[in-house]
């Protein structure tokens, strides 16, 4: 589904991420982890197109889509959520969910037609399935930080993706809102056939639902592996995990 | 909807227009000039509140587009002969031309690079009307631009006689009221979505899906072409078509108008364009330091009220109910 | 055409050029540092020229202390950078970079007109130095020693610059708040006192340019606005945030309006417009940047 060649960054000298490699199986899940500054949203943010790579390739499916622009991206099947929340703040919660289905069906070209009658049903249902029907009016800069990142999901979803990239979906939740998003993911992905992959610090949630795991330290994949493997690995252990030998 | 609903089903534009109808009736020749000064400065600002409130880009240069018009319509009115019919939404898409090639380069790079680039193409299209004589009449400007022929409007059933001006002023409004309507619908339209995501979050915008950059420049074509058309208006108002139009303190002006009325909301700007038009008056005969006041409202307005006169007004509102409401449950 | 009348454009363009670096490196690096745009930036380096001449008049007309007129003036724009930004700016760096740009935008409004209502709107002019006032003859075209020296200086001060921000520990401080200001927060530096140091820093650059270009210049109302766009033109050349994009970019200007007017006489700001899309084009973050992505 989705091959990550050798992608390499460096910032100024400094290098980011360097020289990863990561093929992911349609409909796997996968977590990449590592502690803070390990290179995680440098690596999603090179896949996305927000950032250039100095070298290295992502192919989907086969294609080379390396260099591509983020909004060609977004339509070639791949979504995103981001470590520091980005949903549309002033509009409500149902016109967040609507825009991005105009935007994915190609309707923004459309000058003569009233916005809000548009995907009205479509909006309403992906909102329910995400748990967010009661809010569809709220304005979602209003929202509490837990439902923000649900919406930002159901944003992410409403471009219809077949690879999802969660850049820490729990960032910030308690411990019950984390496992009830995780069990929401877990349900959506299972539901849509998606490829997922996120990224998360908790490792309780990592070793839970990951069916696959890659460890990056200091921009370099330390590991990766099926949980048993990387819980295994003696370098993961010394390194990540803080055990000395 | 948590956002008020005061008066969403209320067709403005229309209403509006309705009572401006009224004015050279009612009102004395004074205020058909003003009337007419503060609609054109109206279509004005809403062309630019496209971009700012609507997109979230700041221009510092939307005047160029405005003097583009004046300049376009005034040159194909005086020089060539050609028809008001022809010449004005001629001038509306020479400006929309205009707007398309700056906005090419001004779109390029983050806000603060389009805020420096708007300034400086514009000031660069001032130094052309400002030189090229043969073409903008240089520093004299263009005198004389002929009025259109507008006996029709006399012509019309229960109107009866009007001067030139009277019917100047009902021309302006319903082209006003015409432009209104369909920016109106260009903003609650899917296109006019997309443009509001890009302001709440471009990073975003871009990630369902949006090519961000060719929005902004959609937006500022549309904003220029409308900006364009208050030129046309103008140039005809003021019998003439002057590098002023596109001094940067013009822009400065419609800027203020626009922050000063409110630019979360589609009739704020129009608003601020009222008050500064008014504002101008009652000051310019005890000072000739207009853009003092006008920094000196600037900076009332970014310290004290963000939200601007309409902004003002709506919290106020909703305050008010706020306080009623407990009462009646 | 005369080799003369083609070095006497080139020393114009030159002289020009090195105003515009002096004034476009203060622009780059409250960007840099801060991330604001300061509109106001040209009107800082006008009011310098107004505070310059009226520091002349105090001082001695017949010009023998322009120097220490020139120091006190841009000291003076030194103490306003301060004030503005310690009193007002700092009160909107939280809120959206509109506001910021908005308020710079409003000092340009109200310090402009200020200046007209204290100078007036006549032209003013300063003479030369008594020790600069002689000219040069060189390849045929007399060249003033003043712009010889502002020809010298300009480099100096790119180059002293350069030295500050790459040697010394206040200079990685300036550079570690462009790059991180979260990170240097976390260190420990104080922000605040990095932030006023600059916006004082620029202001007094500005000032100081503003003082030194009165014995060429007259000084009119209106040299903000007309300064501050050539600055804005020059950092789209160079590179924002960029210190040598400043440096080139202002001496790229410069000969290219010295000599475009060859080309387009009457309209040399047009080869400039030209220049400015065509490096747009193949590099929209200017030769000395930085891509975004
Ligand atoms: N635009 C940038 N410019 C310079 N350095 C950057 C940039 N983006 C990231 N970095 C640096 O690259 C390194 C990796 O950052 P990244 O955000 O990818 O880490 P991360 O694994 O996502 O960390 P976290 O768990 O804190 O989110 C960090 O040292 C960071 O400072
Ligand atoms: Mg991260």
């Amino acid at each position: 589904m989705l091959d990550v060649r050798k992608l390499s960054k460096a910032f100024a000298g400094f290098v980011a991420v360097d020289a990863v490699s990561l093929a992911v199986e349609t409909r796997q899940t996968t977590a990449v982890i590592g502690p803070n500054g390990a290179g995680k949203s440098t690596f999603f943010n090179l896949i996305t197109g927000h950032l250039r790579p100095d070298s290295g390739q992502v192919l989907l499916d086969g294609r080379d889509i390396t260099g591509t622009p983020p909004h060609r991206i977004c339509r070639l099947g791949i979504g995103r959520s981001f470590q520091r929340t980005n949903i549309f703040t002033r509009l409500s919660v149902l016109e967040n969910v609507q825009a991005a289905l105009l935007a994915h069906r190609g309707r923004g070209h459309d000058f003569w037609s009233r916005s809000e009658r548009f995907y009205r049903d479509e909006a309403e249902e992906l909102l329910g399935s995400i748990g967010l029907a009661h809010q569809a009016d709220s304005t979602a800069g209003t929202l509490a930080y837990g439902n923000q990142k649900q919406l930002e999901l159901g944003i992410a979803l409403a471009s219809d993706p077949q690879v999802l990239l969660l850049d820490e979906p729990t960032a910030g939740m308690s411990a019950t809102e984390t496992r009830e998003a995780m069990k929401l993911l877990e349900r959506i992905a299972g539901e849509r056939g998606l490829t997922l992959i996120f990224t998360e610090h908790d490792m309780e949630v990592v070793f839970s639902i990951a069916e696959k795991i890659a460890v990056l330290h200091q921009g370099r994949v330390l590991a990766k592996g099926t949980p048993a493997e990387v819980r295994a690995d003696a370098e993961v252990r010394r390194v990540y995990l803080g055990e000395r030998p | 909807m948590n956002r008020v609903a005061l008066g969403r089903s209320i067709p403005w534009t229309l209403v509006v227009f309705l009572i401006a109808v009224w004015v050279p009736a009612l009102g004395s020749r004074y205020d058909t000039f003003l009337g007419t000064q503060i609609a054109i400065d109206a279509l004005f600002v809403v062309s630019l509140n496209l971009l700012l409130g609507t997109t979230g880009l700041v221009s510092f240069g939307h005047a160029a587009y405005f003097g583009i018009g004046a300049y376009a319509c005034g040159i194909l009115m005086k020089t060539y002969g050609v028809p008001f019919v022809i010449a004005f939404p001629a001038a509306a898409l020479i400006a929309a031309f205009f707007a398309l090639i700056f906005g090419f380069f001004c779109v390029r790079l983050s806000a603060l690079y389009f805020a420096m680039l708007t300034l400086a193409f514009a000031q660069i299209v001032w130094a052309i009307c400002f030189k090229w004589n043969a073409v903008t009449g240089g520093d004299e400007g263009l005198p004389n631009i002929p009025y259109p022929k507008l006996d029709w409007i006399s012509s019309l059933p229960g109107l009866g006689d009007l001067s030139i001006a009277d019917e100047f002023y009902l021309l302006t409004i319903l082209m006003v009221a015409l432009s209104f309507a369909i920016l109106r619908q260009v903003i609650r339209s899917p296109f006019g979505r997309m443009l509001t995501t890009i302001r709440d979050n471009p990073e975003r915008a871009a990630f369902i899906g949006l090519n961000v950059r060719a929005y902004e420049l959609a937006a500022f074509v549309v904003a220029g072409g409308f900006a364009g058309l208050a030129g046309a208006l103008y140039g005809i108002f003021n019998r003439g078509a002057f590098a002023d139009y596109v001094f940067w303190s013009k822009s400065a002006e419609v800027l203020i108008m626009t922050i000063l009325g409110g630019i979360n909301y589609f009739w704020g700007p129009p608003v601020g364009a009222f008050a500064l038009v008014w504002l101008n008056q009652e000051i310019t005969s005890y000072t000739q330091y207009w853009p003092f006041v006008l920094g000196v409202v600037l900076l009332v307005l970014l310290f004290g009220f963000p939200g601007g006169i309409v902004g003002g007004l709506v919290a106020g509102y909703e305050r008010l109910r706020r306080m009623l409401r407990p009462r009646h449950a | 055409m005369a080799a003369s009348f083609l070095f006497s454009q080139f020393v114009g363009g030159l002289t020009t050029a090195m105003f515009l670096f002096l004034i476009a490196s203060g622009l780059s690096l409250v960007f840099g540092v801060m991330r604001v745009v300061n509109f106001a930036h040209g009107t800082f380096y006008m009011l310098g020229a107004y505070l310059a001449w009226q520091a002349v008049q105090w001082l001695s007309p017949t010009g023998e202390n322009f120097w220490p007129a020139a120091l006190l003036a841009a000291l003076g724009i030194a103490v306003l950078g301060a004030v503005v930004e310690r009193l007002l700016l700092r009160h909107l760096y939280g809120r959206e970079e509109l506001y910021q740009l908005l308020f710079t935008y409003a000092l340009v409004l109200i310090l402009g007109d200020a200046a007209k209502f204290i100078w007036g709107t006549g032209q003013l002019s300063v003479t030369r130095p008594p020790v600069l006032a002689a000219s040069l003859h060189l390849f045929g075209a007399e060249v003033p020693l003043y712009n010889l020296f502002i020809m010298i200086l300009g480099p100096l001060i790119a180059l002293g610059g350069w030295l500050v921000l790459n040697r010394s520990g206040a200079g990685r401080l300036v550079r570690a708040a462009s790059y991180d200001r979260e990170m240097l927060d976390a260190l420990g530096a104080n922000v605040g006192t990095i932030y006023t140091g600059m916006f004082v820093v620029s202001a007094f650059l500005a000032g100081l340019s503003g003082a030194l270009v009165t014995p060429i210049e007259s000084v009119v109302p209106g040299m903000d606005v007309e300064i501050i766009v050539q600055a804005f033109i020059v950092v789209v050349i160079g590179g924002l945030g960029s210190f040598w994009g400043t440096f080139w970019g202002s001496v790229i200007y410069g000969q290219v309006l010295s000599f475009g007017i060859l080309i387009f006489p009457g309209f040399s700001l047009f080869s400039v417009f030209a220049l400015m899309a065509v490096i747009l084009i193949i590099r929209p973050w200017g030769l000395f940047g930085r891509p975004i992505r």
